[in-house]
């Protein structure tokens, strides 16, 4: 858990994954713990069930929104392809947290293309840094596919300098009312799975 | 002072709320639309509007300013395209309350039919251009846009870009100022355009150039920030965060005022730095500049014109570092993920029926104009808002009667409104036997699922006459008007051929809300 100057962290994901409203709750959380922060996001026609990312700085100064490549020390994906997708962004000791899930493009269901099957093998091999974990339990457990985003912040959180209550702080002043609890109740399920052996899962 | 995470365009939005701004309005465009929502969301004090396109929503904020108001326009750049025949002319009329027009530009085109740099727009209409780098700057710009925009008597033009509008930031929030109405005066001379007023106006325009110039030199929105002056670059926009991200040890020349440009500002920077670079997006407006004052920087040579900035291209570009790392690249071709239309959308309906029918297809902007990829691959033409029905037109000219029947215009419900009328009322008139399909969706689909016209609804959220589609296609002229659900594919397939086969002009609104519009 080491305090960096400037932490640089990219979420990446497919539309309707929630992956804008992750990158807002760790943005609260870092505004919160009084660093400056800024974030880039893509909106619009590039959104419509294509790639959505969201890059996440903070730090004393934060002047560009967007990370450099080989600048991230955190990807978050969603899914496997666009985690790979990404990983020019990661830095060389960065790491890459992976959600174990494939998305299938639409040009892949109707044939059009393929979808690799061995992405998950060629990460372990490939990126060092990679963790890659299991949402789908956790998802189950709360009844609810939607609370994905806030899954995927339950592992990082464990490798960020912020206690668990400053999370819980700004998950509850980023999400719709009704959904807080269950959301809560997500993010500390993973959390918990994922404390102290996220390094032992790649 | 309070602060909070704002996306720019949320930022910009509470920048003329605490200037007291009073009527805001504009057409839903990528990356601009979270602005109109942004007010009528938070500041309810506003009267907020969608109005059926940019210019009418120009003419509005024209019309509030004339009568007292604070007011603001908000749309993309490609909105300015046709909100310019205003523009123009209210830079001769200037303004009674502060007049701001909110401009997005959409570098890389995320969202958008072009690149185009909107920056020029303020020198050929003679407006003062701010150009703020992020969502605190938005913030701030805006405010400021309407004092400047009643000191000087100049409409306002806050240009922001993709990278602004759509990045979130801390922003510091100030405390609003009251929203107050000026008193309205019966000016002709100067709110009557005729020539005789418009030959002195542009007298005072040149005028107020020049005071805008002064005030360009030492308001602070443009500054320079020395450290070392082996390198010296002049920047504006998001390139300001970048060029700060990875030359920190340059000195800077930060333009927050495009226009007009600090002569004596630039000459001083240049004459005092070795090094002399220009890092802007899109075109070189800066770099032209300081070209005609007799320097020579290093600019579009090294930073490309096309597409947006990114802090490697100006990393590579100034510092001719390679960043990324050594990880190897997949080996395999990764599928793509081009934006698509959602599952059950009701244009993929149309769109089968088109494609199986082989029809040539003149198209237009929205959600829809995805069909023209795989698995639809079925628009062939498609330039602008409202374009498809006059290019329609064109074809039957040049190929006649049957070569018409092969072919049909689609248009959205809130692109017909915007500006799908006139071209239709063409067709009708030049005696064309052409079919346009209005794919009513009930929603401008693309930038969010807005309300328009024709939804009954307005953007604070209050019930309203609904535009009725079919009664505004017959007083066009068209006789033939049918309403089919696409979803019923055979009926929609057999109304589709009996329209293209008529022997007069046919509107056939193909009805099924958007499977994400409430
Ligand atoms: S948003 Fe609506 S109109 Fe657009 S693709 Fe999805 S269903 Fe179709």
């Amino acid at each position: 858990m080491v305090k960096h100057d400037m932490t640089n962290i990219i979420f990446a994901g497919v539309g309707g994954q929630g992956v804008l409203l992750a990158g807002k709750i760790l943005m609260q959380v870092a505004l919160d713990a009084g660093y400056d922060v800024k974030e880039s996001e893509v909106h619009g026609m590039a959104q419509r069930g294509g790639s959505v990312d969201c890059h996440v700085r903070y730090g004393d100064t934060v002047y560009s929104p967007l990370v450099e490549k080989g600048g991230a020390d955190y990807i978050v994906a969603f899914e496997y392809v666009e985690a790979i997708r990404k990983l020019d962004y990661l830095k060389e000791d960065g790491k890459l947290i992976v959600n174990r899930l494939a998305v299938k493009p639409v040009l892949v269901e109707a044939g059009l293309e393929e979808y690799p099957q061995d992405v998950e093998s060629w990460i372990k091999e490939n990126v060092k840094n990679s963790v890659l974990i299991d949402t789908k339990d956790v998802l189950k457990e709360v009844k609810s596919s939607r609370a994905l985003n806030i899954v995927m912040l339950g592992a990082l959180a464990n490798y960020l300098a912020f206690d668990k209550e400053s999370w819980e702080e700004a998950i509850k002043k980023t999400v719709k009312e009704k959904f807080v609890e269950m959301n809560l109740n997500a993010f500390d399920r993973m959390f918990k799975k994922t404390a102290g052996q996220l390094d032992i899962m790649v | 002072m309070h602060k909070k995470i704002m996306l720019g365009n949320e930022a910009v939005a509470r920048g003329a709320y605490e200037a007291g701004c009073m009527v805001a309005a504009g057409y839903p465009g990528t990356p601009s639309t979270e602005i109109l929502e942004s007010v009528a969301a938070n500041y309810r004090g506003i009267k907020a509007q969608w109005s059926p396109n940019e210019k009418v929503a120009l003419d509005v904020v024209a019309g509030a300013s004339v009568a007292g108001a604070r007011a603001m326009a908000a749309m993309k750049h490609v909105g300015l395209n046709v909100a310019a025949d205003s523009l123009f002319t209210l830079s001769y009329t200037g303004v009674n309350g502060g007049m701001v027009i909110v401009n997005a530009d959409d570098p890389g085109a995320w969202s958008s039919q072009n690149e185009q740099d909107n920056r020029h727009y303020a020198r050929a209409a003679k407006l003062p251009m701010l150009d703020p780098s992020s969502p605190e700057e938005a913030r701030q710009f805006t405010r400021m846009a309407f004092d400047i925009s009643e000191q000087f008597d100049r409409p306002v033009i806050v240009r922001i870009t993709t990278r602004v509008a759509h990045s979130q930031g801390a922003v510091n929030l100030e405390e609003p100022k009251k929203a107050k109405l000026k008193p309205f005066e019966r000016n002709p001379k100067k709110y009557v355009m005729i020539p005789a007023h418009a030959r002195p106006r542009h007298l005072f325009v040149e005028e107020q150039a020049k005071k805008l110039k002064e005030y360009s030199e030492t308001s602070g929105l443009n500054r320079i920030e020395w450290n070392s002056r082996s390198t010296g670059i002049i920047t504006n926009g998001i390139a300001y965060q970048y060029v700060k991200e990875v030359c920190p040890d340059a000195s800077i020349l930060k333009i927050g005022m495009v226009w007009p440009l600090p002569d004596k500002l630039i000459c001083e920077f240049c004459n005092n730095v070795d090094e002399l670079y220009v890092v802007e997006e899109l075109d070189p407006f800066i770099e032209d500049y300081t070209r005609a004052l007799g320097y020579k920087p290093r600019g579009k040579e090294i930073i490309p014109i096309c597409g947006e900035l990114t802090p490697e291209i100006v990393d590579m570009a100034i510092n001719q570092k390679v960043p990324g790392n050594k990880i190897p690249s997949y080996y395999g071709k990764l599928p793509g993920r081009p934006p698509a239309l959602c599952k059950g959308c009701p244009h993929g309906y149309v769109f089968n029926v088109l494609k199986k029918l082989d029809l040539n297809v003149n198209g237009d902007i929205g959600c829809y104009t995805l069909a023209v990829l795989p698995p639809y691959s079925a628009m062939h033409t498609q330039t602008c808002m409202g374009a498809g029905i006059g290019m329609h037109v064109g074809f039957e000219k040049a190929r006649g009667e049957d070569f018409i029947k092969k072919t049909v215009a689609v248009i959205g419900d809130s692109t017909f409104v915007h500006s799908g009328i006139a071209p239709l009322i063409d067709l009708v008139y030049n005696k064309c036997h052409g079919t346009v399909i209005i794919l009513d969706n009930r929603a401008t689909a693309m930038t969010g699922h807005q309300d328009h016209p024709a939804t009954g609804r307005t953007l604070m959220g209050e019930e309203t006459h609904e535009l009725d589609l079919e009664l505004l296609a017959k007083a066009c002229g068209v006789r033939r008007v049918r309403k089919v659900d696409p979803k019923d594919v055979e009926t929609f397939e057999r109304v589709v051929k009996e329209e293209i086969e008529a022997k007069e002009p046919s509107v056939i609104i193909s009805l099924r809300k958007c499977i994400l519009k409430r």
